[in-house]
């Protein structure tokens, strides 16, 4: 059983008459400790994808199970304790609120999860500690580096020990060297066990991963390095 | 997510926006602060007026001629179109009821008062002896009116305390001839300076007795006539025996009006309650528009803080826990502005009191229980809208939103 198995998925967006195919009958397996990149242009369906994946958006056809669950049917609130335990997100413009101190972020996805205070202290410590955050603890996001930030950010999507990983552009608005310090630190993860999926328009960050998944069009044109063989007829006519 | 970490995020919300809280603090505030100053001062005259009446003593009945129903006519109104006067006869008869302890006729008329060339216009209040105890006065020098025959007209007079002070300074008073108009009396007595009370005071009055008034101001007639009864219980019964007297006195026609303290009390009570309970109506709806105000703030916050939802919506919060989170924001900014409202109303409520003294301007219980009761009430209310939107936000497009 793969971690993450997507079979027919299609989402269509209505904008007044006209509409969007954003996914076009995707179908993918991902396994669990993967490191994937899905890459192509803008407007090719990249981050509806993801949001798919991490149960923010809804498919219109198709299923959605991960870890042997289908998760397309379940209810918001179901979702949304998948979504707590399961899952991180990583984002392009950090999302930090802005009048929490670092650790206070990094706190959310616990105070979320209903656990007591003395008990998220030291799991953030420790956090802030993992990611060379610890003079930052207090430390609200504008008195941040854009490196900071992400880090920040990453230390909160991996609070909870998600299992898979979503970033979305996670080096985009970040200089050439923070990126790549960003970049090692999210393989780090995966290196630890926990599947990567970043979204990225950088080729070489491309590279680096195991897998990449080439998207155009809201259809996946190429499946290349995955573990299965490489489906070069993936889109259905 | 716990109710501590959803109140302490809520408090971290609030406190983040300090203008936008502290301006929304400041309507809810205004709106309960009117509730509590303007009720303190509604009810606050009630008490005054009511503390008033209550001196005027304790069980007593007055009779006033004329028939001033508010039942609508009888027939007898339209037999009679003028009313018999009251005399100093039926004053006289009223004493033979046995519930009635004492009696006072009143007959009063303004004259000049004059003594050694000094002249002063003043209130003539002829009366008997047993006004003194009945109104719980008393006298200061000398003696009060004697106590004889109400037809005799005995050349005496008691004086009151600042009409002593003008006449005659320093000089003692009592034995002294004054010239009341045309008729020459001998100041017997002095009142006690009275404190304040309702209309007249005894300080400019000069108290004959009844039948010297009546030949003064030559008439037959009584301005009105106050009974006391035995006590408070007897005050009803009392009442009904005088009734019949006065009718039996009158060919079985009641053409007087019998007041009791008690009624008078309750109708001023009853209308200065009803005011205090408009104005506090008035208020409230000043805290009606707070209400709106606050749920348009909470809209605002949550266009403001959309990024902030979608974020937390990724980080798995439910749509529970968001709905929560801006409804304990909407109740802590109402509490706050209640407390604060509270405070400011009673600092104006002390200010009324340092300003009118005689006026015990304290807001009745029920009116800050309402007060801080409708802030809340409405805050919450006007958090649902706000709150809802929040939870209901799309997660994807939140993010989006930058
Ligand atoms: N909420 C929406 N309503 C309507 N159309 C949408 C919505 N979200 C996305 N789309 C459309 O779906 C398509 C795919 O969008 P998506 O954001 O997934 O692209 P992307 O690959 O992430 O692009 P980029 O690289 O620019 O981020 C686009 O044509 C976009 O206009
Ligand atoms: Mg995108």
């Amino acid at each position: 059983m793969a971690q993450i198995e997507l079979d027919g998925i299609e989402r269509i967006f209505t904008l007044g008459d006209s509409k969007v195919h954003a996914l076009n009958a995707i179908s993918l397996t991902i396994e669990a400790g993967e490191y994937v990149a899905v890459m192509g242009p803008s407007g090719s369906g990249k981050s509806t994808l993801l949001n798919l994946l991490g149960l923010l958006d809804r498919p219109d056809a198709g299923h959605y199970r991960l870890e042997g669950r289908d998760v397309t049917t379940l209810s918001a609130d179901e979702q949304a304790t998948v979504r707590r335990n399961r899952i991180g997100f990583v984002f392009q413009s950090f999302h930090l609120v802005p009048r929490l101190t670092a650790a206070e972020n990094i706190a959310l996805p616990l105070m979320l999860a209903g656990m007591p205070a003395s008990e998220r202290n030291t799991r953030v410590l420790r956090a802030l500690k993992d990611f060379g955050l610890q003079t930052r603890a207090d430390h609200r996001p504008e008195e941040l580096s854009g490196g900071q930030r992400q880090r920040v950010a990453i230390a909160r999507a991996t609070i909870m020990q998600p299992a898979v990983l979503l970033a979305d552009e996670p080096t985009g608005n970040l200089d050439r060297h923070t990126g790549q310090e960003v970049t090692a630190l999210l393989e780090e993860l995966n290196a630890g066990g926990t599947t990567l999926i970043v979204v990225t328009h950088d080729p070489s960050m491309g590279e680096r991963a195991r897998r990449r998944l080439m998207m155009e069009d809201g259809a996946l044109r190429q499946d290349l390095g995955g573990e299965q063989t490489a489906e070069p007829g993936a889109v259905r006519p | 997510m716990t109710p501590t970490d959803t109140l302490r995020f809520a408090t971290r919300a609030a406190l983040g926006y300090p203008l936008r809280t502290s301006l929304m603090v400041l309507a809810m505030a205004i709106g309960v602060a009117s509730v509590v100053v303007l009720t303190a001062l509604g009810d606050g005259a009630r008490r005054y007026v009511v503390g008033e009446f209550a001196s005027l003593g304790a069980n007593l009945i007055i009779v006033l001629p004329g028939r001033n129903e508010t039942g609508g006519v009888n027939a007898g109104s339209f037999i009679t179109s003028t009313p018999r006067d009251l005399t100093v006869n039926d004053a006289a008869a009223l004493l033979r009821a046995p519930l009635v302890r004492r009696i006072a006729p009143l007959s009063v008329g303004n004259s000049e008062i004059s003594v050694s060339g000094k002249l002063r216009d003043v209130m003539v209040l002829g009366t008997s002896a047993d006004y003194l105890d009945l109104r719980q006065y008393s006298v200061a020098q000398g003696s009060f009116l004697p106590r004889e025959d109400l037809g005799r007209a005995t050349a005496v007079a008691v004086i009151g305390d600042k009409i002593r002070r003008e006449l005659f300074g320093a000089e003692a008073a009592v034995g002294r001839m004054v010239r009341v108009g045309d008729t020459r009396l001998r100041v017997i007595g002095v009142m006690s300076p009275a404190g304040q009370g309702l209309g007249m005071t005894n300080d400019e009055l000069v108290i004959v007795p009844v039948a010297t008034a009546q030949a003064m101001f030559n008439t037959n007639t009584l301005f009105r006539i106050m009974v006391e009864a035995r006590n408070r219980d007897a005050l009803g019964p009392a009442q009904k025996q005088l009734e019949d007297i006065l009718r039996t006195r009158r060919n079985g026609e009641l053409d007087v009006t019998l007041i009791t303290q008690d009624a008078v009390l309750g109708t001023f009570d009853r209308i200065l309650g009803a005011l205090t309970m408009g104005v506090a109506g008035i208020a409230a709806i000043s805290l009606a528009v707070a209400g709106i105000l606050v749920m348009n703030v909470m809209l605002v916050a949550v266009t403001q803080r959309t990024g902030e939802i979608g974020l937390l919506k990724a980080l798995g919060a439910t749509g529970r826990d968001i709905r929560l989170a801006f409804l304990t924001e909407a109740a802590l900014l109402s509490i706050a502005g209640a407390l604060v409202g509270y405070g400011l109303g009673h600092l104006g409520a002390w200010g009324i009191r340092l300003a009118y003294p005689v006026l015990p301007a304290w807001p009745p219980d029920w009116a800050v229980v309402a007060g801080l009761g409708t802030a809340l009430g409405t805050g919450l209310l006007f958090g649902v809208l706000p709150a809802r939107r929040a939870s209901k936000l799309d997660p994807v497009q939140a993010l989006a939103k930058r």
